[in-house]
């Protein structure tokens, strides 16, 4: 049987192009980046040109660019660094930290280990749209906030934040702006400085790169204590020999994404629209869950009245579309989604509800098959439904 | 229906636990060249319970590493696996019935519930689904069907010592005429051959004990962790415990602690032994007395489930067993005016009748029905 992947936003393929990179960089390049002699010099260059390839697709700085092995890594070294890094508030008053109610969870779960540590927390809610209004996040400002964490896309809905407007918030306030890039990167455009942003969260392989590499940008000035200690690297943020092929791969996918970036989202956006419209058209009780027209452009979260969206996915895998209801438990079992709860969807309604993300491989005609086996299971589970419950 | 999986016919949906069992079903099946689809159910959160972590063994239902066992035969055996969460109907079908049947003074068998309500009910939903028309899984029992009746019949394992059908009295015909109980032929040492056959990783896996989602049986404790949890407060905790002849001998901490029969833990200093009689909730007190006080000649039976006989109308001779280990006693049936009720009549009486506990009725290997011990 034939598989397709209709599932970039858990992972994606490791491009062509970036493969060939890491795999010259493991077989030639060995030596310690940190090491005085001829090999660790090589090492270092190959280092630090990655290290510009990432900085130069959000426009930053270099030295700003801090390799990290993921995302989830990332998120906690932003968010755990900078807020116990931050001064305490005077008079024995509490840290506080402004996120929002969907984000990832490893900033929520880095956000929970503070609130252990006594940390005040808010969590920003959103509406059926599953996008944070700023002026939430500015209603929710106290003298002691030390940090405000948002995500740039969700990685459910594919909901795009106004993290401009939030960066201007941040900044009149004189507090650090965190923004969880990882399901932005590659998708979208991203400036940090127009954005505002202080920290901003990377993953490799959500960027046609391979899994166990990240990267966090660091804004120069920006207050951050390390996770680990152990050695000098990555100005002492992230100690550790460096995965030299893992951030050349990340600099190669980088340089990728940024030279393909504009016709790709388009390409993308159009592979994506044609599936939704095909969905709406052909079947009953179909939706768009989030605001349609502030998402990047791979994501498609659809619900399908009274449909199992986990016996959904099941029968799509059968039939050969790897698709996803959200986020999965460590069990591999699938749990209901906070993202899904949060824009106000019950229980059932969570459950009816299936992510659908494109990547650079799917084609119309993929598209147009995941659609026709859609109409095929949708109208199944509720053929069986209606005979279960007669 | 379209066919889900290409060239081998509508495949059959094996619940695998992870266990010898359902392992050994699933490769026996694809052995067979039976197209199969392995589905885990993810029933319980054992981590859920904090205080009862310390005590919760790995390799327990439902916990990560059976979930990694089962996925890893799946792969041996090469059959499409997937993992289906029920946490939430589990809860409300069997843990939370379990909870209040103790708060009300029964013994509830929670394994039964989740035969009926999950496994052998949401289960074949799920089995639906995916396009398979039978699920398999790895019981002790055996299923036929009688032409002369045109019923499904539910017959013990041929291995008395593993026999489930006790836990099964629930099953419908309709659930009986889609499911495949492949072991009940078999004796569990050949089942274990079988899996070392297969060279299937978890062949030397110990069995399950017990029930699923109480850590080392200890469900007084269980029930404690649960209600302090979800916030719901035991009406009365304290009681008087007293003889049947109605001399306070002593002090318990709730009905819930104390199951008819039981003779450890009462915390009494007396001469001869003394055993749980009954418990009364309302009055939270607990009656003890001697073994013999724990005869019971006969008792009813609610909400009665006929299996390889219709609903008879008059009086059936039968063997009936009272819980998992009792030995089945001869007994009459007597239909009760209540419908779905059923008077149980021992030949001889039987030792602690218990109220909450499922009265499985035989004809030799044949499984009549069951119900409920009122």
């Amino acid at each position: 049987m034939q598989h397709s992947y209709f599932d970039h936003n858990a992972t994606t393929p490791v491009a062509p192009e970036v493969l060939e990179t890491l795999i010259s960089c493991l077989d030639q390049v060995y030596g310690n980046a940190s090491s005085i002699h001829h090999f660790g010099q090589a090492a270092k260059r190959r280092l630090e040109a990655a290290r510009r390839q990432v900085a130069a697709l959000i426009h930053a700085d270099s030295s700003e660019v801090v390799f990290t092995c993921g995302g989830t890594e990332a998120d906690n070294l932003a968010v755990l660094g900078a807020v116990r890094s931050a001064p305490g508030p005077p008079q024995a008053a509490t840290k506080h930290v402004v996120t929002s109610a969907i984000e990832h969870p490893a900033v929520l779960s880095a956000c929970a280990q503070l609130e252990r540590e006594g940390v005040a927390v808010t969590r920003v809610k959103v509406g059926s749209a599953g996008v944070v209004n700023p002026d939430d996040v500015r209603a929710a400002l106290r003298p002691e906030t030390v940090l405000i964490s948002v995500m740039h896309a969700n990685n459910e809905l594919g909901t795009i934040q106004p993290i401009v407007e939030i960066g201007r918030i941040a900044r009149e306030a004189a507090v650090p702006l965190h923004v969880d890039g990882v399901q932005a990167l590659g998708k979208i455009p991203v400036d940090v400085t127009a954005l505002g942003a202080d920290l901003y969260s990377m993953s490799g392989h959500k960027l046609c790169a391979p899994k166990g590499v990240g990267a966090l940008y660091v804004r120069k000035g920006t207050r951050l204590a390390p996770l680990a200690f152990g050695g000098h690297q990555e100005r002492e943020r992230r100690p550790g020999t460096e995965n030299v092929p893992g951030a050349v791969a990340l600099g190669a996918a980088a340089e990728l994404a940024g030279r393909i970036l504009a016709a790709e989202s388009e390409r993308l956006a159009g592979l994506r629209d044609r599936f939704e419209n095909t969905v709406l058209g052909r079947i009953s009780g179909a939706r768009i869950n989030g605001a349609r027209w502030s998402r990047v452009p791979n994501t498609s979260n659809l619900q399908f009245d009274g449909v199992d969206g986990e016996a959904l996915v099941i029968a799509l895998d059968l039939r050969g579309f790897a698709v996803s209801t959200g986020a999965a438990c460590s069990s591999g079992a699938i749990a209901p989604s906070h993202v899904l709860t949060a824009i106000g969807l019950d229980a059932d309604r969570a459950r009816a509800s299936m992510r659908f993300s494109l990547g650079r491989a799917n084609t119309a005609a993929e598209v147009d098959g995941l659609a026709a086996a859609l109409e095929a299971s949708v109208a199944h589970l509720r053929r069986i439904s209606v005979s279960v419950h007669a | 229906m379209p066919e889900l999986v290409p060239n081998h016919g509508a495949p059959i949906a094996v619940a695998m636990s992870g266990g010898v069992d359902s392992s050994t079903v699933a490769a026996l099946l694809v052995r067979q060249g039976k197209s199969v689809v392995g589905l885990t159910m993810q029933l319980w959160n054992q981590r859920r319970l904090p205080d009862l972590a310390p005590h919760a063994p790995t390799g327990r239902c439902c916990s990560i590493e059976d979930v990694y066992d089962a996925r890893r035969v799946a792969e041996q055996i090469g059959i499409p696996y997937y993992v289906v969460n029920f946490e939430e109907q589990f809860e409300e079908r069997v843990v939370k019935p379990f909870v209040s049947e103790y708060l009300a003074g029964r013994t509830p068998i929670p394994c039964t519930l989740c035969n009926n309500y999950i496994k052998f009910d949401r289960f074949l939903e799920m089995a639906d689904a995916v396009g398979a028309r039978q699920v398999a899984t790895g019981h002790y029992a055996r299923v036929r069907y009688d032409d002369a009746s045109g019923r499904y019949q539910l017959l013990r394992a041929v291995d008395p010592a593993k026999d489930q059908t006790y836990f099964l009295f629930g099953l419908t015909q309709p659930q009986l005429a889609r499911t495949l109980f492949p072991l009940g032929e078999m004796a569990k040492p050949a089942v274990r051959e079988l899996a070392r056959t297969f060279n299937l990783a978890v062949a030397e896996k110990s069995d399950s004990q017990e029930i699923c989602f109480v850590p080392n049986g200890d469900y007084a404790a269980f029930l404690s962790a649960y209600m302090k949890e979800t916030g719901v407060e035991p009406p009365h905790t304290r009681g008087p415990i007293v003889s049947s002849d109605g001399r306070t001998l002593g002090e318990h901490q709730g009905v819930h602690h104390f199951t008819v029969g039981q003779r450890r833990g009462l915390g009494l200093a007396t001469g001869e032994p003394l055993y749980v009689i009954r418990t009364d909730p309302a009055t939270q007190r607990v009656t003890v007395g001697g073994n013999e006080e724990l005869l019971c000649g006969k008792f009813v039976a609610r909400d009665v489930n006929w299996i390889s006989i219709a609903a008879p109308e008059g009086p059936v001779a039968a063997t009936v067993k009272i819980r998992n280990k009792h030995q089945a006693a001869p007994a009459t049936l007597h239909p009760a005016a209540e419908p779905g009720c059923v008077e149980v009549v021992f030949a001889e009486p039987q030792r602690a009748v218990t109220p909450g506990q499922g009265a499985v009725f035989y004809d030799g290997d044949l499984v009549l029905g069951g119900g409920w011990i009122e």
